[in-house]
């Protein structure tokens, strides 16, 4: 049936499954000349930014695949990433050894925490997207509690430059000067002025090789198979709580290593709200890269990062350029990331309700056809 | 090799809280036998096929009585699965498959070949890798076996529907240990050639040893493939026969009838032909999930109470559901010369119809309110009624003293067991809930009604007052009925002619007096 649609219904359906990417990349080429950036530091801007962020974004595949939606919760992992370098730089281990302690150290905390989070989202199924919303906004009071109240009274923090001067908690901003880029600048290219981060592109490229095989493991495949029909799966004997809860854990563990590949490039920990929009901003772009609710790709991830980030760069200097307030362009950016996760979620639903609809239009087409035989007699 | 049949149920008994479905049932199946299973909706054969597939739902409910043996040894499965791995293979209704995976991912669900890598040893079974190749191998294997190509590398949801069904059964077959497999109404889904080609893969089968319990509504397909025929009712085993020696209708007088002879045909039925039509339904058709009504035409006269019955699954439940706007639905529906718009329930109360649903506590009842509220509710929305007005009509006001007496007035008709018209609906039992359905619809005091398995999951008792009630709301205000329900005697017992629905359309319309036979041949017509 699909080999006799004509070319222009099969662009409409097209564009209709790709509105998102294609709307960003009208957006980007727009505003790309009226920023008026050259072009070697736009791309500079958008390979730093890439190594930044898509280890952190590649951690919500995982939870996809399980159909478990897109994982807010992976904030969770980003706060056992900020409290692990924030240990690191009390004991001041810096550089290279700091970053892999920092790693080491956080897996069991993000393992603690997916433990908690995947067993809750077990218990609210089909509701996981603003569960793990809401577990991402408790578990951020803890995390202050931790952070603010126990960080130095309880847990030893010795160091005058991560603990605020009462003598208990962690100052508002941690800096992490001395690990700052050392992954990226390990191993880096430079190519007629742009810099390339090969190591953490390595690192990337072994979490995409990593998620390729995880797919082809039985666990990846009884993952597919939950998140498609979690009762079929479970008649065939896969154990569908255990299964979720793995994906969740996954998830978190990768989230706290993409957490702190984000932090060594920033160079500092902004204690209290480093991880509060990263969940947003990471689910955003990984929708602008075409990604939906029950799928996604590593294409679409390295696609969102370009496109969500180029708009980051060139929207306040197209929106000074235009209105000739850079206020504007970041307002701009709040805007589209909230904005694409509204259309992601309701296409989820249109498309879910027009599957259910094919029934009544299968119905609907045979009478017609009936009654076209009758007039014709 | 001893000589004990494959599998022998001895006096297999199951009650569900007192309600007795299962009867002293015993059946015995060779090696490479195929047993027909046949028997009303309600008969008792899924139970039977659930006890012996060790389902949860059986042990939840107490458990039964009676012993399973398989190959000679007395067996009892707790769990699916145990039943699985002793070699009995079941293809359910409704498809259980992976709408995303290739047959073959189906086929092999969670019993995937694997490979071994270095991780694996690490991190556990788990992480073994998919062995590909070989589960092309075996899934080609298992369709080999069924005898019917099916694509493998499809994936389920593009589809046509009978492939789902033998990617189903290929599944089973992939099981080394299948010795058993159950069918349950396997060609209901198919076309006319694709339910060929499965019995076709049901003799193959049983050429290669398995034995196979067939059920199903379509009786020429039974004596096509089966070597013995057993037919159930009303929980027990009415007929065990060799397939050679029965015919259709001898079947379908034993599914149908308590006996021929008896039955409604004592009481008088009117003669409804030269009757004014009331409603005329024209190409209707209704996407209501498992009850699709592909294109009905029916004439419904005045003052007539027409029974719509057949077996479930084939659109009964859809013709009300459809019209008074519950699902999505197409077609023309004239009501007293004028056309009711589809898909509008208000449409359909203003037109002065009621609808009394099979889904009484979710769709008949406010389950958390006082029957006073739920006999009132429809009659104060729709109709206005019940309310008084204040101030000269700046405000709307219930009328409480009205509510109570309509209330009381129906309580007291229809004898509804309550402490008082201010208990909750939810604290009634089934059959006072019904009741409180029922009067929530006479309150509207329609022109046509629809009820829709006014007595299901109700007791006898309780059974008799509602459908005494119906008729005499029938008899004295003179309103149209059209009753749906899946016991054709209680069809007969009070309607006037009886529509049987199969296959989404109206097979036949015959008077109430017609033998069980000729209903049970309708019935069974064009199951589709």
């Amino acid at each position: 049936m699909q080999e006799n649609k004509s070319f222009g219904a099969k662009a409409l359906e097209f564009i209709r499954n790709n509105i998102v990417p294609i709307l960003f990349i009208i957006i980007c080429a727009f505003c790309i000349p009226l920023s008026g950036f050259t072009p070697s530091y736009l791309l500079n801007e958008i390979v730093t930014r890439m190594g930044r962020n898509i280890f952190l974004i590649l951690c919500l595949l995982i939870p996809i695949m399980a159909g478990m939606g897109l994982n807010f919760a992976m904030t969770l992992g980003a706060m056992a990433g900020e409290i692990a370098l924030i240990f690191v730089s009390d004991w001041q281990i810096w550089g290279i050894p700091g970053v892999v302690l920092a790693m080491i150290l956080q897996i069991p905390f993000s393992i603690l925490l997916g433990l908690l989070c995947g067993s809750i989202l077990n218990r609210a199924k089909g509701r996981e997207m603003i569960t793990s919303y809401i577990i991402s906004f408790f578990m951020n009071g803890l995390y202050q509690l931790v952070v603010l109240f126990m960080m130095g009274s309880i847990i030893p923090i010795k160091h005058f430059s991560v603990k605020l001067p009462r003598g208990y908690g962690i100052r508002n901003t941690v800096s992490l000067l001395n690990m700052r880029q050392c992954l990226d600048n390990l191993l880096a290219v430079n190519i007629k002025g742009v810099k390339i981060p090969v190591l953490t592109f390595l690192i990337i490229g072994v979490l995409c090789l990593f998620i390729i095989w995880f797919r082809k493991t039985k666990l990846g495949q009884d993952m597919r198979a939950v998140g498609q029909d979690m009762e079929v799966a479970r008649a065939a004997g896969i154990n569908v709580e255990h299964t979720r809860l793995i994906s969740i854990v996954i998830s978190t563990v990768m989230a706290g290593f993409g957490m702190i590949i984000y932090l060594q490039n920033m160079g500092n920990i902004a204690t209290y709200s480093s991880h509060s929009q990263i969940g947003m901003f990471c689910i955003a772009a990984l929708l602008v890269g075409g990604a939906s609710v029950d799928k996604a790709s590593i294409g679409n991830v390295f696609l969102g990062v370009i496109l969500f980030h180029t708009m980051f760069i060139v929207a306040p200097r197209a929106g000074a350029a235009i209105t000739g307030d850079s206020m504007i362009g970041e307002y701009f950016r709040v805007f589209c990331s909230y904005g694409v996760i509204t259309i992601a979620l309701v296409m989820y639903e249109t498309k879910k309700r027009r599957s259910q609809n094919r029934t009544a239009q299968e119905l609907a087409r045979a009478a017609a056809e009936e009654t076209a035989k009758e007039a014709a007699k | 090799m001893s000589n004990a049949p494959l599998l022998e149920m001895r006096n297999i008994q199951k009650d569900f809280f007192g309600n007795q479905v299962l009867t002293d049932i015993n059946l015995t199946l060779r090696e490479g036998e195929v047993l027909g299973l046949c028997g009303e909706n309600g008969a008792g054969k899924s139970t039977l096929m659930k006890i012996l597939f060790g389902m949860d739902v059986i042990r939840e409910t107490g458990g039964f009585g009676g012993e399973i043996l398989l190959n000679g040894e007395k067996v009892e499965f707790a769990t699916p699965f145990e039943a699985l791995a002793a070699g009995i293979g079941m293809v359910h209704q409704e498809f259980s498959l992976i709408p995303g995976f290739t047959a073959t991912e189906n086929i092999l669900l969670n019993r995937e070949p694997q490979k071994h890598s270095v991780l694996s040893e690490v991190f556990g079974e788990r992480l073994n890798t998919l062995n590909r190749k070989e589960m092309d191998v075996r899934s080609a294997a298992a369709i080999e076996r069924m005898g019917v190509h099916i694509d493998a590398d499809m994936t389920i949801s593009s589809m046509p529907v009978g492939h789902k069904q033998f990617t189903e059964i290929a599944r089973e077959l992939s099981k080394e240990q299948l010795k058993l497999l159950i069918l349950d109404e396997p060609t209901a889904v198919l076309t006319e050639k694709e339910a060929e080609a499965l019995l076709e893969s049901i003799r193959n089968m049983s050429k290669r040893g398995i034995a196979i319990i067939f059920i199903t509504h379509r009786l020429h397909e039974i004596l096509a493939v089966c070597n013995k025929v057993v037919v159930m009712r009303d929980g027990r085993v009415v007929q065990d026969v060799p397939a050679a020696e029965t015919s259709v209708s001898e079947i379908t007088r034993n599914m149908v009838g308590r006996s021929v002879e008896t039955g409604g045909n004592t009481r008088e039925v009117r003669d409804v032909s030269g009757l004014r039509t009331m409603m005329s339904i024209r190409k209707l058709w209704v996407d209501m999930p498992s009850e699709l009504v592909r294109g009905v035409d029916l004439d419904i006269k005045e003052g007539e109470i027409l029974g719509i019955g057949g077996l479930a699954g084939q659109g009964k439940l859809g013709i009300p559901n459809g019209i008074m706007g519950m699902y999505e639905a197409g077609g023309t529906v004239i009501l007293d010369g004028e056309e009711i718009p589809l898909g509008h329930p208000r449409k359909c109360l203003d037109a002065s119809m009621a609808f009394v649903s099979e889904d009484r506590r979710g769709v008949g009842l406010l389950l958390d309110e006082s029957l006073e509220w739920n006999v009132s509710f429809a009659a104060m929305q729709i109709q206005n009624k019940y309310l008084k007005k204040l101030f000269g009509g700046l405000f709307t006001w219930r009328n409480e003293r009205a509510i109570r007496e309509v209330t009381e007035k129906y309580v007291d008709e229809l004898a509804i067991k309550c402490t008082s018209t201010k208990q909750k609906a939810k604290e009634l039992s089934g059959g006072n809930q019904q009741k409180i359905c029922l009067a929530k619809a006479f309150a509207l005091e329609p022109k046509f009604l629809f009820a829709s398995e006014p007595t299901r999951g109700i007791d006898v008792g309780a059974k008799a007052l509602v459908l005494e009630a119906l008729r005499k709301f029938n008899r004295e205000s003179g309103v149209t009925v059209v009753m749906i329900s899946s016991e054709l005697e209680e069809l007969r017992s009070i309607c006037d002619r009886i529509a049987i629905v199969s296959g989404g359309r109206i097979s036949g319309i015959l008077p109430a007096t017609a033998s069980s036979e000729e209903f049970g041949m309708l019935m069974v017509s064009q199951v589709v």
